[in-house]
Parts: C-alpha cells; sequence; structure tokens
C-alpha cells in the first residue's frame, strides 16, 4: 500500500498531476500522445511516468516499440483517509486546548 | 468524516463543551503564544486577509509547514482561515458559542466552498476539483 504522504508529494507536481488526469479519464495513452499537450518535452514526460509508476499511480504495457500508458485508480484509495487523520490531528489539538484553558488565567 | 450537502466535499468536525467562558476560549485561538501552545508555532493576526503560517517538525516527505489566511474574525464567535498544504487546500472554521457551562467549541475542516470556489487561481481550482473526482472515484472502488 503507498503511503498517502507520498501520492500528495507525487501527485502536488502540476504536470505529474495533469497526466495523471487525463489518464484516469480512461484508456491507454502512448508516451508520444502524452507528450502531445503537455507542455514539456517527451523525455521529461517519460520521467514523470516513470515516478507515477514507481507510486503504483499507472500501469505500462510494452507494445512493439511504444510503452502504452493507463491509470491505476485503486491506488488513490489511502488518500480516502486524509481526512480520518485529520480527524484524529484535531481531537489531539484540541485536547491540548483543554489543557491550556486549564492553565490559563480567566 | 461528515459529508457537506451543500457542495459534496468533505469535512472533519470536532466538537466540545468547555467549562471556560468565551472570551478565554477566543483568546486561545488568536493570540499568538496561546496559538502555539496547543496548535503550532505561527505568526497569526486577528485581521481579515493577513497571511501567516503554522509551523511544526517536519514528518516524512512533508516539508511541516501550513500557508493560512485570515478569512473571518468575529470576536468572540467566529475565527476561520484557510489552509494551504502538500498542494490540499481547506478551510477551518472555528465556532464559539457561550452555554450555561461556559463554552461550546466547534472546529469545522472542509473543502473549499463552492461560491467561493470562483475565486481561486486556476491551479488550485483544477486540484480541487480533481480531489473531488478523486473521491467519487475511490467511493466506487
Amino acid at each position: 500500500m503507498t503511503e498517502p504522504d507520498l501520492l500528495f508529494r507525487v501527485l502536488g507536481d502540476p504536470t505529474r498531476r495533469a497526466l495523471f488526469q487525463r489518464l484516469a479519464r480512461g484508456g491507454e495513452h502512448t508516451v508520444h500522445a502524452l507528450t502531445a499537450g503537455a507542455g514539456v518535452s517527451q523525455p521529461a514526460v517519460s520521467k514523470h511516468l516513470a515516478v507515477l509508476k514507481a507510486a503504483g499511480l499507472v500501469r505500462d504495457r510494452r507494445a512493439g516499440r511504444e510503452t502504452h500508458y493507463s491509470a491505476e485508480p485503486g491506488a488513490l484509495a489511502p488518500l480516502a483517509d486524509w481526512m480520518t487523520l485529520y480527524g484524529a490531528f484535531w481531537e489531539g489539538r484540541i485536547d491540548r486546548l483543554e489543557d491550556l484553558l486549564k492553565r490559563m488565567d480567566q | 468524516m461528515t459529508e457537506t450537502p451543500s457542495t459534496g466535499t468533505q469535512s472533519v468536525v470536532v466538537e466540545r463543551d468547555l467549562p471556560h467562558p468565551p472570551e478565554k476560549v477566543w483568546r486561545a485561538l488568536t493570540v499568538q503564544p496561546l496559538i502555539e501552545d496547543w496548535l503550532m508555532a505561527n505568526d497569526f493576526e486577528p485581521t481579515v486577509g493577513h497571511r501567516f503560517t503554522l509551523r511544526t517538525s517536519p514528518v516524512g516527505g512533508w516539508n511541516g509547514i501550513i500557508d493560512c489566511e485570515v478569512l473571518a474574525v468575529e470576536p468572540p464567535t467566529t475565527l476561520s482561515y484557510s489552509w494551504a498544504s502538500m498542494g490540499l487546500r481547506s478551510v477551518i472554521t472555528f465556532t464559539v458559542a457561550p452555554t450555561p457551562a461556559g463554552t461550546h467549541l466547534r472546529m469545522v475542516q472542509s473543502g473549499f466552498p463552492s461560491d467561493a470556489v470562483q475565486n481561486i487561481r486556476g491551479a488550485e481550482y483544477g486540484w480541487n476539483n480533481f480531489l473531488n473526482r478523486l473521491e467519487a472515484t475511490v467511493a466506487k472502488a
């Protein structure tokens, strides 16, 4: 299971996020097709795709001289927990606030 | 974790009854050294539009910095600020209400409200949309 902070870091980059969003709309896309409209060079796109793949967000399939990429939406499941994590964070901080209030003057 | 029907974004809600007067709770929420005591080191000022950071120790891939902007200050009842970290933007709202025994404190962290989305710059707008879709995707998975 990929850690949420890794997913946030990987998807925090706007170019990578755009590539992933494009793949998440469905289907397989070649690096060549993904480069068109990405606003960066093909080597840069390949590098971003490698990072997305390492994070488990995309998969690739080699066919002849082309590599076809598609999204792996199940990899986003850890992000569903981020609100739960924030819930625990705030409960802990409000506990500390209560403690502070006991120590404060009126 | 609760669903906000109007926007479809998710919120974190923490509520607490406190045996202290609202004015005292308000000070704990709005005075720099007091905020640092329970939340994080900060350069908060109770002025709408003031930008500040909350800082804690870096953890893993996170730099420990939260960029904030004061959105609402209505002493001693309502304090709201934006909260941006790791490319995710949300809104924190504290509501302080008097009760016979002291104060009822409500903290809500919510996705950006839809009526404010048009004011957000393009990239952030895209990211919020993306998150909404992401949540829908995860819900189906």
